[in-house]
């Protein structure tokens, strides 16, 4: 079994000074100041979706109270508004990435994301090409792979992955350099595992054979914040709501060449030059991928969570996780019969776990008893899990809200729970 | 409502911390006898839970009653599982349509397992049982 028996007394629990006003930070999150169970929350599933900060709901009751119409129709002034501030967001995220304006598409998520770039490649795959794809992939990262194999009759290849989750960047080039692949789709991060891939070897021996690179950024995009252009992946997708923005927003970023070459799958007003009766001509990217009326509101107010986010320095955001990380895994380390799978090192601050035998579903339910919000089961990822060997898992993921204190009131938290169990 | 579930629920209803109301309802699901394996089949699944949940609904013509089986790869669920089983087994499908789950899991404080949310199968099993009830 692909598992580390998780009791090594050689770990030392450090809690280094935490440098960015944490007491702060937590106050701008509404949320988080709760009590769940009669217990203060301990929000530790923000690799599900992460909480809002006030702004952002603010924006969100802003946009709809003073300033809402559609936005590139009318020539009234709320619309025009409407239109500059939604346009700016997209220059804020191209900025955020590192990448242009033109080459943000705005999509509902990043699954439509994905669904997008791989249905919009279906002319350019045929029969004869390679899609690898990897044992971590969420499922939004492989369901549509799949029906684009099946579509156009491509074969897909697995990236070889090490026994206990990670990969040997060796092996991954080996392998690429063999299969010779039209398309490598995989993920910056793990969801489950919380686990960085290391992409930049990859995406450069993929790119030299000709592959075109999909990264899903769902769970980098706020704990990374990459440089696209400096990664040098072809298209990359990412959910608003994993980076405190809103649900139901999310963007893909395409090398503008290789975006505008994609053909749009849905198709309606807005993403139109011309329509006569019985043909039309598209617009370029990325309007020819925003047929209909988009998320103004959500779009708006994701525009507020980079503002809030670009106050810090990225490096502060992540030394500050890292610290958390690092104090909760050498506590978790301590308690008797935990099987972490999570590595300890290259990860963004997830910790996926069992306790002994006992089903993840129970645990769960037990901790939500003492305020303690974490996912069990199998993340989406039933490639994974059968990989490690097990059915599903605890997941506590952190962000950059999370303090030391939410991490002993976790641990507490467990040991009660397992003195329930055993 | 049944003795035998005014029996089994009886522990529970005197838990006076959550704590102890989860270590009965475990209690519980471990009285459950686990289904045989050759049952645990995948067409017995209930869908779109985080744990599995295996149940079987029948109708004992001979008896005119409802035989309902079940198991869980969790022991809250199993417990859970337990408490509908005793509410419902052995009823009439006349009987089984004046027994209602959600008040007496209200009553015992377990309502939030019978939330949509949840997705642990319970719910999923008691409208099985009453679609079964109203068919026969």
């Amino acid at each position: 079994m692909a598992t580390i028996l998780a009791n090594n007394d050689n770990v030392d629990i450090t809690m280094p000074e935490l440098k960015f006003d944490i007491t702060r930070v937590r106050q701008d999150f509404p949320t988080l100041n709760q009590s769940i169970n009669a217990c203060p929350l301990v929000y530790l599933d923000s690799g599900a979706t992460t909480q809002k900060p006030q702004c952002v709901i603010d924006t969100t009751a802003k946009f709809y109270t003073d300033e809402n119409a559609n936005v590139h129709r009318g020539r009234h002034t709320l619309s025009e508004n409407a239109t500059i501030q939604y346009e700016n967001v997209r220059a804020q995220t191209a900025t955020y990435f590192g990448v242009n304006s033109s080459e943000i598409v705005w999509t509902k998520g990043a699954t439509e994301a994905i669904n997008l770039v791989a249905n919009g490649l279906r002319k350019q795959v045929t029969a004869n090409d390679t899609i690898i794809i990897t044992p971590i992939e969420h499922h939004a990262n492989l369901v549509p792979w799949q029906v684009l194999a099946q579509q156009t009759g491509a074969k897909l290849a697995a990236m070889p992955l090490n026994k206990d989750g990670t990969f040997d960047t060796e092996l991954c080039l080996k392998f690429i350099k063999k299969q010779k692949p039209a398309i490598v789709a995989i993920s910056h991060v793990s969801n489950a595992l919380g686990n960085i891939t290391d992409l930049p070897a990859i995406i450069e021996c993929a790119k030299s054979l000709g592959a075109i690179v999909v990264v899903d950024g769902a769970q980098s995009a706020m704990h990374l914040k990459p440089n696209l252009k400096i990664l040098d992946c072809d298209f990359y997708v990412f959910s608003a709501h994993k980076m405190i923005g809103p649900t139901g927003v999310g963007g893909l970023y395409g090398r503008y060449e290789l975006l505008n070459d994609l053909t749009p799958y849905q198709t309606g007003g807005e993403m139109i030059q011309t329509v006569t009766l019985y043909e039309s001509v598209y617009r370029d990217a990325p309007a020819k991928f925003e047929s209909g009326t988009p998320n103004i509101a959500g779009i708006t107010a994701f525009g507020a969570a980079l503002s809030y986010l670009s106050q810090f320095r990225h490096a502060e955001i992540f030394e500050h996780e890292q610290a958390v990380f690092n104090y909760a895994h050498s506590r978790l380390a301590k308690i008797d019969g935990i099987y972490l799978y999570s590595s300890i090192k290259n990860n963004i601050g997830t910790l996926c776990f069992n306790y002994k035998d006992e089903h993840p579903f129970d645990l769960a339910t037990l901790l939500d008893g003492y305020g303690v919000a974490v996912r069990a089961g199998h993340h989406c990822t039933q490639p994974l899990m059968a990989h490690l060997g097990i059915n599903g898992s605890v997941r506590a993921s952190f962000a950059f809200y999370n303090n030391y204190s939410d991490v002993d009131k976790f641990i507490d938290a467990l040991q009660a729970c397992i003195a329930i169990l055993d | 409502m049944t003795n035998t579930f005014n029996k089994v629920s009886e522990s529970i209803r005197s838990a006076s911390v959550w704590q102890q109301k989860y270590r009965e309802i475990m209690l519980l699901g471990k009285t459950l006898p686990s289904l045989p394996t050759a049952l645990k089949i995948d067409d017995a699944l209930v869908p779109g839970c985080e744990s599995k949940v295996w149940m079987y609904v029948e109708f004992d013509l001979t008896e005119n009653v409802l035989v309902v089986a079940g198991d869980s790869d969790t022991r809250i669920v199993k417990g859970l599982l337990a408490l509908i089983l005793a509410l419902y087994n052995g009823l009439t499908p006349e009987q089984v349509l004046q027994v209602n789950a959600y008040n007496e899991f209200e009553k015992l404080g377990l309502i939030s397992h019978l939330s949509p949310s949840r997705g642990n199968g319970i719910k999923a099993m008691v409208e099985k049982i009453q679609t079964m009830a109203k068919q026969n």
